[in-house]
C-alpha cells in the first residue's frame, strides 16, 4: 500500500517534530502538568501519606506573609533590574559600535561579566560588600564616610542583588545590540545627514525603532531572569535578612528542598508559571504592535 | 567428546569471567560533607580517606564537598530520592528528627551489633550524643563536632587598658568591655568594633547560646514543642539586639557568618564568638596575639554543641552498611579524631583521642585547643525538632527581624512561637 502525497508529507512533518516533541513533553509539559495537580494534594510524611486537599495549599499561601514578601520583592527586582540593565546595554552597544581606540578592548571588557559563572561572580562580591574590610566600604572610608553592613541591611540587601544583576546581564544584552547596529545599513545614516537630521533625531526616529525586535527580544529576556536567576542569592544572602532579599524561585527552592514541603512548592510553581506565562503573553501582544521587523 | 570440550571450555571462559569481576566488586562508598569553617577543610579529608583506602583495599570511598550542613542535606536528600548510591554522609547532628522523618537513615544499634562495637559506640563525650539519640536508639555518629567559643584580640585588650588574660565572663562585663574596645577615629566612624556575633548562617545557634547562658533551652527532648515566646527568650534576644542599638559595639544590622573570621584577624572587630571549627585557621591568620575562652554567662555558662554526625542510609545494602560502619569507625578512631582536631579546631570527640601523644602535646602548647571540649561540661544539645528546617528558619527570620531593628523582640519571637506551632502540633 502507498500512502499517498499529503499523508506521506503530514508523516514526514511528525517525524521530524518527535524528537523535541518528545524531550518537551517529557521535561517541561509533563513536570507542569504533574505539579499542578501536586499543588491540590498534601506533602506526604512518615505516618500520614499525601491526601487531596483541594484549595488548601493555595488558602495556605494566601496567609503566608512570606510569600507576599517575596512576590513584592521580586516585583522590585523585576522594575530595579530590567530597564537599566537594557538601557545600560544600549548605550555601551551605541558606544562600542562608533570608531574608537581599543574598541575590541572595550567591548571584551564589557562582556566579560557575562562569561564569569554567576557563583564565582557572587563570591568575589560578596568581598566587595563585606562591611568594614571590602572594597565597598574601603573606598568609603577614603571619602570618611562611616562603614555599612550592605548584605545585613534589609534596606540595601535587595538593592545590592540588583546592581549585580545589571552588571551581570548589561554585557549580555550589549551582545545583541551591537549585532543589531551592525545590521543597520550606513545609508540611512548618510541620507539623514543630507536631509540635515541632527544625531539624537536620527537615534531617535531611525536607529531606535530599527532596534525594536531586539529590545522586545532583550527585555523578555530580562523578565525571564529576573525571574529564573537566583544563583547570587545562594552565596549572599541566603535571602536575609529576614527575607528582605529572598525572590519567588529562592522561596520555592527552600520549601520544595529545604523545608521538603514539596505540595506548597508546586502550589508557589504554579503561581510562578502563571506571572511568567503572563507577562510572556503581554509582552508580545503589546510591544509585538510596536515591533517593526525589516 | 566434541561438546563436552566445548562445554570445559565454556566452563573456562566463564569462570574466569566472574573470578575478574569478584576480584574488582570492591564495595563503592558515596558520601557527602558539608564544610562551615575555612581553612582547607577538603584536602585533609582527602588524605585521611587516601589512608583508610590503602589499608582496606576493598573498600572505595567517593567523598564530595556538597557547601554548608544545609546544602548537603538537600544534595544527600535529593540523591536518596532519586535513587542514587549514597551510602553515608556527614550532616547536621540536628538533622536527626528531619532525616528520620524522611525514613532515610537506619539507627547505628542494627550495624554495630558485635561487642566491641557497642564498645566503640559509647566511647563518645556524652554531650556530642544528645542529639544523636531518638526513640531509645543511635542514630549519628560525632565527627566534625563543636561547641561556640569566643575568640578575643589580646593587642586590643592591652590597646583599651584591659587584662588580656581575663575576658568577659558575664553578659555585663561583655558589654562593658566591648565599649572600652570599640574604636573611633577622628571623624567619629567606628574601625573596630567591640563584639561581633554572627547573625547569618546560623543564627538560631548563636542565639540558642544567649538562650542556654539565659536558663533556659529552646525545645524540648522530644523535638515537637518550642519555647520561642519565654521571657528568658526575648531577654537574650533583646541583649543581642542591644549590644548594636543600645551599647553600640556592635554593628547594626546582620553580621554575616562567613566573612566574620576574616574581620577578626583584619582587627575589624575585637571579639567575635564562632564555632571552635575556626580555630586552626584563626591561628594561622591571626598576626596578633590571640585568646580562646567559653562565652560568658548570664544566668549559667553556656553553648550548644554544633557540627556534623555521621549517618548511614536505609537505601545501603547490608554490605555496604558494614563497610560505611568500617569507614566510620576508622575516621572516629581517637588517632583520626586527634588529627581532625588539630587541623580544624573541632572538638576531638572521644575522651581517648586527648589522651593521645600527639593531642596532649598540642593541648600542651596550644590551650586553646582546650576550651571547647571544656566547656562541654557546660553545653547542650542543639535545636532539633521535627521540620527542623522549617522551625529554624522561623527562628532565624525573628532574630534577624530583631537585629535589623525592624520588630522587637518579643512580636518577633510570639509570631514565630505561634508558627512553629503549627507546624509541630502533628508530631505530639
Amino acid at each position: 500500500m502507498r500512502l499517498n502525497h499529503k499523508t506521506a508529507r503530514w508523516v514526514n512533518a511528525w517525524l521530524l517534530l518527535m524528537p523535541a516533541a518528545v524531550l518537551m513533553v517529557a521535561f517541561t509539559h509533563f513536570p507542569i502538568v504533574g505539579g499542578f495537580f501536586a499543588s491540590f494534594f498534601s506533602t506526604a510524611r512518615q505516618g500520614r501519606p499525601s491526601k487531596f486537599v483541594g484549595l488548601d495549599n493555595y488558602a495556605y499561601m494566601m496567609n503566608d506573609s512570606v510569600f507576599w514578601q517575596v512576590l513584592g520583592n521580586n516585583f522590585l527586582y523585576a522594575l530595579g533590574t530590567i530597564p537599566l540593565s537594557v538601557c545600560l546595554a544600549l548605550l555601551m552597544a551605541v558606544w562600542v559600535n562608533g570608531r574608537l581606540f581599543g574598541r575590541a578592548v572595550v567591548r571584551t571588557a564589557y562582556f566579560t561579566p557575562t562569561i564569569l559563572p554567576m557563583i564565582a561572580v557572587a563570591n568575589i562580591w560578596l568581598f566587595f560588600y563585606t562591611p568594614q574590610i571590602g572594597l565597598l566600604d574601603k573606598i568609603r572610608g577614603i571619602f570618611g564616610l562611616a562603614s555599612h553592613s550592605w548584605l545585613g541591611d534589609p534596606g540595601t540587601a535587595l538593592a545590592c542583588l540588583m546592581v549585580l544583576a545589571v552588571w551581570k546581564d548589561a554585557g549580555f544584552f550589549m551582545i545583541f545590540y551591537l549585532a543589531a547596529l551592525q545590521g543597520i545599513s550606513p545609508e540611512l545614516e548618510e541620507a539623514a545627514v543630507i536631509e540635515g537630521a541632527g544625531r539624537w533625531y536620527f537615534f531617535r526616529q531611525v536607529t531606535l525603532p530599527l532596534l525594536m525586535p531586539t529590545t522586545l527580544f532583550v527585555v523578555v529576556n530580562a523578565t525571564i531572569n529576573s525571574f529564573k536567576l537566583v544563583d547570587h542569592i545562594f552565596i549572599l544572602t541566603k535571602g536575609g535578612p529576614d527575607n528582605a532579599s529572598s525572590l519567588l524561585l529562592y522561596y520555592i527552592y527552600e520549601v520544595a528542598f529545604s523545608f521538603w514541603d514539596t505540595a506548597y512548592a508546586s502550589t508557589l510553581t504554579v503561581v510562578l508559571l502563571a506571572i511568567l506565562g503572563g507577562l510572556a503573553v503581554t509582552q508580545f501582544a503589546y510591544l509585538e504592535k510596536r515591533v517593526h521587523y525589516q | 567428546m566434541k561438546q563436552m570440550w566445548i562445554r570445559v571450555w565454556c566452563g573456562i571462559v566463564l569462570a574466569v569471567i566472574l573470578g575478574g569481576t569478584a576480584a574488582q566488586a570492591a564495595v563503592e562508598l558515596n558520601m557527602y560533607y558539608p564544610v562551615a569553617v575555612g581553612g582547607p577543610i577538603t584536602k585533609v579529608i582527602d588524605d585521611m580517606i587516601a589512608e583508610f583506602e590503602k589499608a582496606n583495599p576493598g573498600i572505595k570511598v567517593k567523598a564530595v564537598y556538597a557547601g554548608n550542613y544545609d546544602d548537603t542535606r538537600v544534595k544527600a536528600l535529593a540523591a536518596i530520592k532519586a535513587n542514587q548510591p549514597v551510602q553515608l554522609s556527614v550532616l547536621f547532628s540536628i538533622d536527626l528528627f528531619e532525616l528520620m522523618d524522611q525514613d532515610a537513615i537506619v539507627p547505628f544499634d542494627e550495624v554495630a551489633t558485635s561487642a566491641e562495637d557497642k564498645q566503640w559506640l559509647s566511647s563518645f563525650y556524652p554531650s556530642l550524643m544528645q542529639n544523636s539519640k531518638a526513640k531509645g536508639k543511635i542514630w549519628g555518629v560525632p565527627f566534625q563536632r563543636s561547641t561556640i567559643v569566643m575568640y578575643y584580640n589580646k593587642d586590643a585588650f592591652k590597646e583599651a587598658g584591659l587584662d588580656p588574660n581575663k575576658p568577659p565572663a558575664t553578659w555585663k562585663e561583655m558589654a562593658e568591655m566591648a565599649q572600652k574596645l570599640t574604636k573611633k577615629d577622628a571623624s567619629g566612624n567606628v574601625t573596630r568594633w567591640g563584639v561581633q556575633i554572627p547573625s547569618t548562617g546560623y543564627p538560631y545557634w548563636m542565639f540558642q547560646a544567649l538562650c542556654i547562658q539565659n536558663g533556659l533551652e529552646l525545645m524540648n527532648q522530644d523535638g515537637n514543642q518550642t519555647y520561642f515566646d519565654k521571657p528568658e527568650v526575648v531577654e537574650a534576644l533583646q541583649y543581642w539586639r542591644d549590644l548594636a542599638a543600645k551599647y553600640k559595639v556592635m554593628p547594626e544590622g546582620t553580621v554575616d557568618w562567613g566573612t566574620l573570621r576574616q574581620k577578626f584577624l583584619e582587627g575589624a572587630t575585637a571579639i567575635m564568638w564562632h564555632t571552635t571549627g575556626n580555630l586552626t585557621a584563626v591561628r594561622e591568620g591571626a598576626k596578633f596575639d590571640f585568646g580562646v575562652s567559653m562565652l560568658p554567662a548570664s544566668k549559667r555558662r553556656g553553648s550548644p554543641t554544633g557540627g556534623g554526625n555521621f549517618y548511614i542510609f536505609k537505601k545501603a545494602t547490608a554490605e555496604e552498611r558494614q563497610a560505611s560502619l568500617k569507614f566510620i569507625k576508622f575516621m572516629t578512631s581517637p588517632e583520626l579524631s586527634a588529627r581532625w582536631s588539630m587541623a580544624t579546631g573541632y572538638v576531638a570527640t572521644s575522651p581517648a583521642a586527648y589522651k593521645t601523644a600527639t593531642l596532649e602535646k598540642y593541648v600542651a602548647d596550644f590551650p586553646a585547643a582546650a576550651v571547647a571540649r571544656d566547656q562541654f561540661q557546660y553545653s547542650v544539645a542543639e535545636l532539633a525538632v521535627h521540620e527542623n528546617a522549617r522551625v529554624k528558619k522561623l527562628l532565624d527570620d525573628a532574630i534577624q527581624s530583631v537585629l535589623t531593628g525592624a520588630k522587637p523582640p518579643k512580636d518577633a519571637l510570639g509570631a514565630a512561637q505561634q508558627q512553629a506551632e503549627r507546624v509541630l502540633k502533628p508530631y505530639r
